[in-house]
């Protein structure tokens, strides 16, 4: 099943870590993220291993740093924040380059920055290595609530098409002379979204009734697909293993 | 309005009966509709927008339901309070509906096309055997893999019909099959529908194509069978079709396009 629907976040490589079953992958990337988001923010030395550790990654996959560090900007807005508690945060102050700033929130900005960079390269990772639909499939065999996976499927088949139509009405709009410079001209486009809205309201109902016609009866037919060899699991807890090993070495040290 | 039935004596591949609808709000649509395919007839359902086409092949599965008459399908009833009998109805009468996006919503081709046959409880080799003919049916073979979005127009509505055949249908119904298809595919979707060995009842108000494809035809106008005559009579009947909002292409003669079979 290794239909390759083209998102921005996919990278199409033959790697070690493109091969590995979509499971296991999600399930190393989940255990990576909750032991880094448990290390004392104080372990500093644990936080370069784990980074040491998702660049071995990234050159297992192929991946090249700079498009990483390209879609590592959607961090950004929280970095912004992190940015602004050592000046607001209280307690015990320091002074550098005459600015006075609270320790504690060094620390709670320095938590912020290191923890949040890490889940993102590792879920970039992830995203980089599966397509959407072996994420889906992934999620569920690794028995993730049906409900979830299938408005995950609609959403990966129907998102394009929404998108599509939204790209016809603005071109629509701007052919007719469209331009809005003003906060009261967004009338149109306001107007357009509720369109949309409609639009994919009634193609729902259609896209059900066609499903219906087909036999559906309320459960999507499960994915019949091998499981991932043990050899793969294996594979991908060196990750989690790894970084519990540093996790634990720190806090012992 | 004849109800002429040729091959008197087997049991028809559709029969509709009496069949009347009103949509729950009061508007009538369908006032007595009597039409009798026989197996492996291929009937063209003509009629202006709004003659109740769409209201007519939705009762032919039991998605709608609800007012007086009957609908059977090779001989057996639709009846919408029998849940398993309803899915034996809804594997011999394959819709193929007008958009190819309301149709095919699973993330691949092949997924989309196996979802039918997995609804009738096909599953491992059957399934793949199923889903390899279909596409093979309608030369998509190649894009079994293959995200639907990904498709042109005309290669989408080849698979719509696939996710159908895969369910092995005695009856195919196909909604305005040829509308938004450019002539390439258009010639190309006739190709694949001319040698299928099923029933087929064709919705549609592209006349030229319902020559091409179907030798009999049936006007539906104001929720009424108007007429029921082998199509080259009904298309050269020219006060009939422009009684009920029918018109042949500018310089299309039925006459001389009259198909050679």
């Amino acid at each position: 099943m290794g239909a390759g629907h083209a998102h921005p976040l996919h990278l199409e490589r033959a790697s070690p870590v493109h091969r590995l079953a979509p499971e296991v992958k999600i399930a190393a990337v989940l255990l990576f993220t909750i032991i880094v988001v448990v290390t004392p923010r104080t372990e500093f030395w644990a936080f370069a291993g784990y980074a040491v550790l998702l660049a071995v990654v990234a050159v297992l996959a192929r991946v090249p740093a700079l498009w990483l560090a390209k879609r590592a900007t959607i961090e950004l807005p929280f970095v912004l924040l992190a940015i602004a508690l050592p000046f607001a945060g209280r307690g015990e102050r320091i002074d550098w380059l005459g600015l006075s700033l609270s320790v504690d929130g060094l620390h709670g900005a320095w938590n912020i920055f290191a923890k949040g960079t890490l889940g993102v390269l590792a879920s970039l990772l992830l995203a980089a290595s599966t397509t959407m639909r072996d994420l889906i499939l992934g999620l569920d065999r690794l028995h993730c609530p049906a409900v979830f996976t299938q408005i995950a499927t609609f959403m990966l088949r129907y998102l394009d098409v929404l998108a599509d139509d939204a790209r016809r009405m603005r071109i629509a709009r701007l052919s007719r002379g469209y331009d809005p410079r003003f906060l009261w001209q967004v009338k149109a486009f306001a107007v357009s979204v509720g369109a949309l809205f409609l639009r994919a309201y009634e193609r729902g109902e259609r896209v059900y009734l066609a499903m219906v016609s087909r036999g559906y009866t309320g459960t999507l037919p499960r994915a019949e697909n091998d499981r991932a060899p043990v050899t793969q699991w294996v594979a991908a807890a060196v990750l989690p293993a790894a970084t519990a090993g540093i996790a634990l070495a720190a806090a012992l040290g | 309005m004849s109800d002429a039935d040729p091959a008197a004596g087997t049991t028809p591949a559709l029969r509709v009966a009496g069949l009347h609808f009103a949509y729950p709000d009061g508007t009538s649509v369908l006032h007595g509709i009597d039409l009798t395919l026989a197996p492996g007839e291929r009937v063209a359902l003509l009629g202006p927008n709004g003659a109740g086409k769409t209201t007519l092949v939705l009762h032919l599965n039991g998605i709608l339901h609800g007012g007086p008459g009957t609908i059977d399908v090779a001989g057996a009833r639709v009846n919408p309070a029998d849940r398993a009998a309803l899915a034996e109805i809804r594997r011999r009468v394959g819709i193929v509906f007008q958009d190819p996006d309301d149709q095919l919503f699973m993330p691949t081709v092949a997924e989309d096309v196996a979802f039918g046959p997995q609804n009738l409880g096909v599953r491992g080799d059957e399934l793949q055997t199923r889903v390899d003919e279909a596409l093979a049916a309608v030369g998509m073979s190649a894009h079994r893999d293959q995200v639907p979005h990904h498709l042109s127009f005309g290669q989408r509505r080849r698979v719509a019909v696939a996710t159908v055949l895969a369910m092995r249908p005695e009856i195919l119904v196909l909604d305005e099959p040829s509308s938004n298809l450019d002539p390439a595919s258009r010639r190309e979707l006739a190709e694949i529908l001319e040698p299928l060995p099923v029933t087929v009842l064709m919705v549609t108000h592209d006349l030229p194509y319902a020559l091409q494809l179907c030798p009999r035809s049936v006007i539906l106008d104001a929720g009424r069978i108007v007429a029921d005559a082998p199509t080259p009579e009904i298309l050269t009947d020219e006060p009939l079709l422009r009684a009920h909002r029918l018109e042949l292409p500018f310089g299309f003669d039925p006459v001389a396009a009259r198909p050679t079979r």
